[in-house]
């Protein structure tokens, strides 16, 4: 199932909305990586507040994501972990080091925002 | 009686099972006849075993008028029990019973004493009444002795049961008040660990703080474990896992109160301290989330 892509003001939001295979992720990454550039977004948002499992796969995927999309000058959050799937990961070693995350979407555009502020005082 | 000697073959078989039947058959008379009895002397009984109940220093806890009171319902469900011998009302009467009277320190013997009683009473009016015809005597009992060995067991089961109930019930209040998740500002939690985490106690805390952060909307949670003396190894790593699972979720734990065995401890398990984010004491720790989350402490006269 195709993760849908929304563009929301300087913000891309992907909202994952049922359980993803291995194939749906790598299409997911690539839709990202290349969308945000061509859409001149400031920062992504995964929303993956369905998901009741977490695989090592699509941890380490959506890992690889958010070091990608750092490449290519965004930030990228990870939203909606559930209470039961995020000690379920950190017992398995999955710990999405160097990755931000939030509890749900309204914290995850509120920390973009938090950093776009930041990066454009420093300029 | 059953047959003894050896006849082969199926008259035998036809013999047992008629005998069998006849004797059930015989049995649920003389209950019958018993249970007439007991509601007959119902009134003298009753205060026959009030009277013992007392002299025997039972329900100590209970006023004389309660006692009889109780005595009358449990007499009467007795010989209801005894009449349908079936044992569900009983049963359910046991557990009202016990819900009412362990509040009030009734203890296991005086609940087992009484109806043991009771049965004593019961028996003896038996042996009065039938005490010039022994067969019957000796026939009539062999009908009560298992059926009040039956209410009896029943009761006192009952009575178990029922405390082990309410064991269970505090045991599970006591687990919940261990771990309070509390809010102490708007996003900001602090949970204080008092005393020794078992690996069970460690992961229901971890179930508390991950939901609570969820209902709370928290941004930092100050685990604060000046209470706890020593950890081992696993519940160390526990802890560590739970720092980041909460983070995971969107907010940053700060530990505070690290003693110094727990410090060797963590060390020693080889954790990447980079991740741990940690403060001496509480004060110091509520101080560095307020930063975190924007707030800043001062007093009126300097605000003003």
């Amino acid at each position: 199932m195709d993760v849908p892509i929304l563009k929301q003001g300087d913000f891309l939001i992907a909202t994952v909305q049922a359980a993803l295979t291995d194939a749906d992720l790598l299409k997911l990454r690539s839709a990202l990586v290349q969308q945000v550039v061509r859409c001149r977004s400031r920062g992504v948002i995964v929303d993956v507040t369905s998901l009741d499992v977490m695989d090592s796969f699509a941890s380490r995927t959506l890992r690889d994501i958010a070091h990608m999309i750092r490449l290519r000058g965004t930030k990228m959050v990870i939203v909606g972990i559930q209470p039961e799937v995020a000690f379920a990961m950190v017992q398995l070693g999955l710990k999405l080091e160097g990755v931000a995350t939030a509890l749900d979407l309204e914290e995850g555009l509120a920390h973009l925002n938090q950093e776009l502020r930041t990066k454009d005082e420093r300029l | 009686m059953a047959p003894t000697n050896s006849i082969s073959g199926n008259t035998q078989i036809e013999e047992e099972y008629g005998s069998s039947q006849r004797r059930s058959e015989s049995a649920s008379v003389l209950l019958r006849e018993l249970v007439a009895h007991l509601r007959q002397n119902r009134t003298q009984l009753r205060e026959e075993w009030a009277r013992r109940i007392t002299e025997a220093q039972l329900l100590t806890a209970m006023s004389k008028t309660e006692i009889f009171a109780e005595a009358t319902s449990v007499y009467d469900n007795y010989v209801k029990a005894l009449e349908t011998g079936t044992f569900e009302d009983l049963q359910t009467y046991a557990r009202n019973l016990s819900e009412r009277i362990i509040p009030r320190g009734v203890e296991t013997h005086e609940v087992v004493g009484i109806v043991l009683q009771l049965r004593d009473v019961l028996g003896r009016s038996l042996f009065g009444k039938y005490q010039t015809d022994f067969n019957m005597l000796n026939r009539i009992l062999d009908a009560y002795e298992p059926a009040a060995n039956r209410i009896a067991n029943t009761v006192a089961v009952g009575f178990v049961q029922e405390r082990e109930r309410i064991i269970r019930e505090q045991q599970e209040a006591i687990r919940e008040l261990s771990t309070p998740v509390l809010q102490v500002r708007e996003r900001l939690l602090i949970l204080p660990i008092i005393g020794v985490i078992d690996p069970q106690r460690a992961r229901q805390l971890t179930e508390q703080l991950l939901r609570g952060i969820r209902t709370n909307r928290a941004k930092v949670v100050v685990i604060d474990i000046t209470g706890v003396a020593a950890m081992d190894a696993t519940v160390a790593n526990h802890l560590v896992q739970t720092v980041e699972a909460s983070r995971l979720l969107g907010a940053t734990v700060i530990v505070t109160g690290l003693s110094p065995e727990i410090a060797q401890t963590i060390v020693n398990i080889g954790v990447d301290l980079g991740k741990m984010n940690t403060v001496g004491d509480l004060q110091g720790g509520i101080e560095q989330a307020e930063r975190l989350l924007g707030y800043k402490v001062v007093p009126l006269a300097d605000a003003s």
